[in-house]
C-alpha cells in the first residue's frame, strides 16, 4: 500500500517536472530565436563609426553586462507597473528580460568575430566589385560563423541554466517545481532529478555545437 | 590608347606624405613594372588606383573615366564602372577560405557581372586550365600550395574580364620555386597583350617581362623608362644604388 503511494507520488513529480522542464524549454528556444539575430544589428551599432549610435549600443552592453540577471528580471516585470501602473504577462517578462540581456552577450561574440576577419577579405571583395552586403552575407558572416562557435557554444549552455532565474517573477520552470516537490517530500531528490535534466539538455547543446563545428571544418 | 592616367597624384597618411605629385600612364596592352624599396610608396600607388585607398589630391583616369578629378571623387555608379575594369591580385592571394577554388572564381562573376551560375562554373574551369589547375576546382584554398593559391587568385581576377591587371608584389610570400610558377603565368598574360601594372621585386623579371619600369623612392617618381635601360643603364644615382644590390 505504501510502495503504491509512493510510486504514485514519484510519478506526479516527474510528471509536473516534465511540465517544468518543458517551460525552461521554452524559455531557452525562445530567447536564442529572438536574442541571436538581434545581436547582430546590435554588434554592428557597436562597431558605427557614428560615436553616438555607438555610445548608445556601449551604454547598453555596459548595464546589461554589468547587472544581474535577476535584477533585470524584475525590473523588466515590476518597472512597468510602478511607473506606468500597467501589469503584464510574467512569461513575456521573462522572454524580454532574457532576450535583451542575452542579445547584449552575443553582439559582443559577433564583434569579436567580425572584427576578426583579416581586412584583405573586405579589399579582395571591394575590388572584385560585390557590394557591402554581399561582402557581408556572403563573405564575412560565413566565415565569422565558424570562428564563434565555440563562444557562442558557452553562452548557449549558461542560458540553459539561467532559465531557472525565470522562478525569481513566478514563473513556474523546472527548478522552482523541483524545488516544491523536495519542500513536499522533505526530500532533496528531485533537486538532483532537475540537475540531471539540464545535464542531460546541455548534453544535447554541446553535442549539436560539436556538429555543426565539424560541418565547419572543411576550411581554414 | 591610354587605359591609366594618373596626374599630380597626392596621398598622405595624416601628416606623412607617401605620394608627392606623381604623374604616368599605362598604355593598352603595356606592362609596367613599379620597383624601389620598401616604403617609397610603390604599394599605396596601386592601392589608390584601384580604389582601395581615398587620395588626397590629383587626377585618375580609367580606361576613359574619371576616378578622381583634383582629389574629387566620382559618384558611386563611376566609381563601380569604373572597379569592374580593374583587376588586382594581392601579395598574400585573399582567397575566400570558405570557398571552393571553382566558388571563388565563379561568385563574383555571379553577384557582380549577373552572369548565370552554369556559364560563370564553365568560364572558372577554362582559367583553371590555363592556369594549370583543372584538377584543383573542387579543393579549398587551404589545401593548395602558395603559389596554387596565387594562381587562382589571379584566376578570379581575370574572370571578371578587367581591362588592366594590377599585380601587388605577387611573389613576396613565395618561395623561388613557386615564384617561378607566378612568373610564368603572368609572362603569357603579357604575351596575349594583356595590359598590366606589377609592383615587383623582381627585378630580372621586370626587366624580361615589362615594357616599362618606373623607379620610386620616397614617394616621388626617381626614373622611369624602357625595361632594360633603366634596370641595365639607369641614370640616376639612387636607382643605381637600389639596383646595384640586386645585380651583385
Amino acid at each position: 500500500m505504501y510502495a503504491v503511494r509512493r510510486g504514485v507520488f514519484v510519478q506526479k513529480m516527474l510528471e509536473a517536472m516534465l511540465q517544468g522542464s518543458l517551460v525552461s524549454i521554452e524559455v531557452f528556444v525562445l530567447t536564442l530565436l529572438f536574442s541571436l539575430p538581434l545581436a547582430l544589428p546590435i554588434a554592428l551599432g557597436r562597431m558605427s563609426r557614428s560615436r553616438l549610435v555607438s555610445g548608445a549600443v556601449n551604454v547598453y552592453l555596459l548595464v546589461m553586462r554589468g547587472t544581474p540577471l535577476i535584477l533585470q528580471l524584475i525590473f523588466v516585470y515590476f518597472a512597468p507597473y510602478y511607473l506606468f501602473h500597467v501589469s503584464y504577462d510574467r512569461f513575456v517578462a521573462v522572454i524580454v528580460a532574457f532576450v535583451i540581456n542575452y542579445a547584449a552577450y552575443f553582439a559582443e561574440i559577433y564583434r569579436g568575430g567580425i572584427e576578426s576577419i583579416p581586412s584583405g577579405q573586405y579589399e579582395a571583395a571591394k575590388v572584385l566589385g560585390f557590394t557591402r552586403s554581399q561582402t557581408f552575407f556572403r563573405i564575412v558572416l560565413p566565415q565569422v560563423i565558424k570562428r564563434i562557435l565555440p563562444s557562442t557554444a558557452n553562452e548557449v549552455i549558461t542560458l540553459v541554466k539561467d532559465t531557472a532565474l525565470a522562478q525569481t517573477i513566478g514563473v513556474a520552470e523546472l527548478f522552482r517545481v523541483a524545488q516544491n516537490a523536495s519542500a513536499r517530500q522533505f526530500s532533496t531528490l528531485p533537486i538532483f532529478v532537475a540537475g540531471l535534466f539540464y545535464f542531460v539538455m546541455n548534453w544535447v547543446v554541446s553535442a549539436a555545437f560539436s556538429r555543426a563545428e565539424r560541418k565547419l571544418s572543411y576550411y581554414r | 590608347m591610354e587605359i591609366i592616367k594618373v596626374d599630380h597624384l597626392s596621398k598622405s597618411f595624416g601628416t606623412l606624405e607617401v605620394i608627392k605629385d606623381i604623374s604616368f600612364s599605362v598604355h593598352e596592352g603595356e606592362v609596367l613594372a613599379i620597383i624601389g624599396p620598401s616604403g617609397s610608396g610603390k604599394s599605396t600607388l596601386l592601392r589608390s588606383v584601384t580604389h582601395l585607398e581615398e587620395v588626397s589630391g590629383g587626377t585618375i583616369e580609367v580606361a576613359g573615366e574619371r576616378m578622381v578629378t583634383d582629389g574629387a571623387y566620382a559618384g558611386p555608379e563611376t566609381l563601380r564602372s569604373i572597379c569592374l575594369k580593374v583587376g588586382l591580385v594581392f601579395q598574400n592571394f585573399n582567397l575566400f577560405p570558405h570557398f571552393s577554388v571553382l566558388r571563388n572564381i565563379a561568385e563574383a562573376q555571379v553577384c557582380v557581372l549577373g552572369r548565370s551560375r552554369a556559364e560563370a562554373e564553365e568560364r572558372a574551369r577554362a582559367l583553371l586550365g590555363k592556369m594549370g589547375l583543372s584538377d584543383k576546382a573542387e579543393a579549398y584554398p587551404c589545401e593548395l600550395s602558395g603559389g596554387q593559391q596565387q594562381r587562382v587568385s589571379i584566376a578570379r581576377a581575370l574572370a571578371l574580364d578587367p581591362e588592366v591587371l594590377f599585380f601587388d608584389e605577387p611573389t613576396s610570400a613565395l618561395d623561388p620555386e613557386l615564384t617561378g610558377e607566378i612568373l610564368k603565368v603572368i609572362r603569357s598574360l603579357a604575351a596575349e597583350k594583356m595590359t598590366m601594372v606589377i609592383v615587383t621585386h623582381e627585378m630580372a623579371f621586370a626587366r624580361d617581362v615589362a615594357d616599362r619600369v618606373i623607379f620610386m623612392d620616397g614617394g616621388v617618381i626617381i626614373e622611369e623608362g624602357k625595361a632594360d635601360e633603366v634596370i641595365n643603364n639607369p641614370r640616376n644615382d639612387r636607382t643605381k644604388s637600389f639596383l646595384k644590390r640586386f645585380s651583385e
